[in-house]
C-alpha cells in the first residue's frame, strides 16, 4: 500500500516536472545534440582519445591535490584571523587580501616565469635535490592553485570559526578538554559544517581555474583540446566537447558534495 | 599603462552589460513564462558550470564567426570585430549569468508589501522597476555585485589568452622583451591589487549610500 502511494507520488512529481513546454525544449536540445553529432567532424576522437583521458585524469588530480592542500593551509589562516593576536592575524589578512585581489593568471605567471627565471641564477639551487622538480611546470601550477584556494577559503574559514557559538566552546572547556581536543572535537567540525556549502562553490571555482595551468605548459584536458584544435584546424568541436566535460565534472562534484552535506547530523545555526 | 586602461574599460563595459542582462534575466526568471524561465535556467547553469577560459574561447570564435556569416548572408562585407567590443561582449555574457542570480536573490529579499503597494498605486511595470524594485533591491544586491565587479577585473586577465591587449598580456610582452619577468609580473600584481583595494573603498561608500535610511548592520546584530 505504502509502496503504491510512493509510486503514485513519484509519478505525480514527474508529470509536474515534465510539462508540455519542457518536452518541446528537451526535443530541441536533443535535436541540437544529434545535429552536432552528425553534422560536425568527430573523426579525430579515436586518435586523441587516450590523450584526452590522461588530460582529464591530470586535471582531476591537480584539483584534488590543490583543494586538499589549500584547505589544510586555509584552516590556520582562518584561525589566525578569527582569534589570533595582531601579529598572527595581520599577515594572514594581508595574504588573503593579496591573493583575492590579484588575478590567478598573474600569480601563476609570477611564480612560473618570475620565480622560475630567478632560480637558475643561484648555483646551490641548481645543485640541490629540488632542481629536477623546479625545472618542470606542474609544481608551479600546483603551488599557485593551492595558494589561491587557501586565500579564498581562509576568508571563508575565518567566518566559519567566528560563527561557532561561544557556549559550545565554553561547555567544552567546562568538560576539562585540552585546547587541542577542543579544536579537534568541537571547533573544527562545527566550523567545517558551516563552511561546507561555500566549500562546494569554492571547489567548483577551483575546477574552473585549473585550465589556467595550460598556459604554463602543463598538459591538462584544456591543453589537450588546444592541441586538437591546432592539429585539426577545427574551432568548435574540441571546445564544445571540453565544455561538456567540465559540465559533467561540475555536476558530479555538486552531487557528491550534496551527499556529504546531507550526512551532517543536525542543522547548524 | 595602456594595458591597465584597457583592462578597466573591459571590466566596466562587461559589468554594465552584465547588469543589463542580469536585470532582464532576473525579471524573466521571476515573472517570465515557463519557457523563458527554463531557458534562463539553462543559460545560468551552463555559464556557471563551464570555465571562463573555455567560454571566452568559445564565444570569441563563435561570436565573431556568427556575426561575419550573418553579414555575408545579407550581402555585407565581412568586418573585423575589435578586440575591445568582443571582450566586453564575451565577459558581459558571462557576468550576466552570475548577476542574474544575484539580482534575483536581491529582488526576492524585498519585502513583498512594497511591491504590492506599488501595484496598488497603479504603477506600470516599468515605472515600478525604476522607482521601487531597483532602488529597494540595491542594498541586498551590492555585496554580490561588488564581488562580481572584482571578478570582472580579474577575468580581464584571461583575455590575454585570446590575444587581446590588456594588462596581463602587456606585462608578459614587456617581461619577455626585458627578461625581467619577476619585476614585471610583480608590478602587474600590485596594479591589480591597487585596483581591487580602490574598488573596495568605492563600493563601501556606494553601499553606505544605498542603505541610507535602513538600520545599520552593526546595530542589528
Amino acid at each position: 500500500m505504502a509502496n503504491e502511494a510512493a509510486i503514485i507520488n513519484v509519478a505525480a512529481r514527474t508529470s509536474l516536472w515534465l510539462q508540455p513546454h519542457r518536452i518541446v525544449l528537451i526535443l530541441v536540445a536533443l535535436g541540437l545534440v544529434l545535429g552536432a553529432i552528425f553534422y560536425m567532424r568527430w573523426d579525430w576522437l579515436p586518435q586523441y582519445y587516450e590523450m584526452g583521458l590522461l588530460g582529464i585524469w591530470r586535471s582531476l588530480w591537480i584539483l584534488a591535490v590543490t583543494c586538499v592542500l589549500g584547505f589544510l593551509l586555509a584552516v590556520p589562516l582562518g584561525l589566525a584571523q578569527a582569534t589570533g593576536s595582531f601579529w598572527f592575524a595581520a599577515p594572514a589578512k594581508v595574504f588573503c587580501t593579496v591573493i583575492r585581489g590579484t588575478p590567478l593568471l598573474i600569480q601563476l605567471w609570477l611564480l612560473y616565469y618570475g620565480l622560475g627565471s630567478l632560480f637558475p641564477q643561484y648555483p646551490w639551487i641548481r645543485e640541490s635535490w629540488m632542481w629536477p622538480y623546479l625545472r618542470q611546470a606542474w609544481p608551479y601550477g600546483v603551488l599557485a592553485l593551492t595558494l589561491s584556494f587557501a586565500g579564498y577559503e581562509g576568508e571563508v574559514m575565518r567566518g566559519a570559526f567566528a560563527g561557532v557559538p561561544k557556549g559550545q566552546l565554553e561547555a567544552a572547556r567546562a568538560f576539562g578538554m585540552s585546547r587541542w581536543k577542543i579544536f579537534r572535537r568541537i571547533w573544527l567540525p562545527q566550523a567545517f559544517y558551516r563552511a561546507l556549502p561555500t566549500l562546494t562553490g569554492e571547489t567548483v571555482l577551483q575546477l574552473k581555474s585549473t585550465p589556467l595551468v595550460a598556459t604554463i605548459s602543463v598538459i591538462d584536458i584544456f591543453a589537450v583540446s588546444s592541441k586538437v584544435r591546432q592539429d585539426t584546424y577545427l574551432t568548435y568541436e574540441p571546445l564544445l566537447l571540453l565544455a561538456l566535460i567540465y559540465m559533467t565534472i561540475t555536476g558530479i562534484l555538486v552531487f557528491a558534495f550534496s551527499r556529504i552535506e546531507a550526512r551532517i547530523p543536525n542543522k547548524v545555526g | 599603462m595602456l594595458g591597465l586602461l584597457h583592462s578597466i574599460e573591459i571590466a566596466l563595459g562587461a559589468t554594465c552589460l552584465g547588469l543589463l542582462i542580469g536585470t532582464g534575466g532576473a525579471y524573466g526568471k521571476l515573472y517570465g513564462g515557463p519557457v523563458v524561465r527554463d531557458l534562463l535556467a539553462v543559460y545560468t547553469t551552463i555559464v556557471r558550470a563551464v570555465p571562463e577560459l573555455v567560454l571566452i574561447l568559445l564565444l570569441y570564435y563563435a561570436g565573431t564567426d556568427l556575426i561575419n556569416q550573418a553579414l555575408t548572408a545579407i550581402g555585407y562585407q565581412r568586418i573585423d570585430i575589435s578586440g575591445l567590443a568582443a571582450g566586453i561582449a564575451v565577459l558581459g555574457f558571462v557576468q550576466g549569468a552570475y548577476s542574474t542570480e544575484v539580482i534575483r536573490g536581491a529582488i526576492l529579499a524585498i519585502p513583498q508589501g512594497q511591491i504590492e503597494a506599488a501595484r496598488a498605486y497603479g504603477m506600470s511595470p516599468s515605472l515600478m522597476l525604476r522607482r521601487i524594485t531597483l532602488p529597494a533591491m540595491l542594498p541586498f544586491a551590492i555585496p554580490g555585485l561588488a564581488n562580481l565587479w572584482l571578478i570582472a577585473t580579474k577575468d580581464t586577465a584571461l583575455l590575454a589568452v585570446v590575444g587581446f591587449y590588456e594588462l596581463a598580456l602587456a606585462t608578459r610582452q614587456a617581461a619577455g622583451v626585458t627578461k625581467a619577468y619577476f619585476t614585471f609580473f610583480f608590478a602587474a600584481g600590485v596594479l591589480y591589487l591597487l585596483l581591487s583595494l580602490f574598488s573596495n573603498f568605492l563600493i563601501g561608500r556606494v553601499e553606505a549610500w544605498s542603505r541610507r535610511g535602513m538600520p545599520s548592520l552593526k546595530e542589528a546584530r
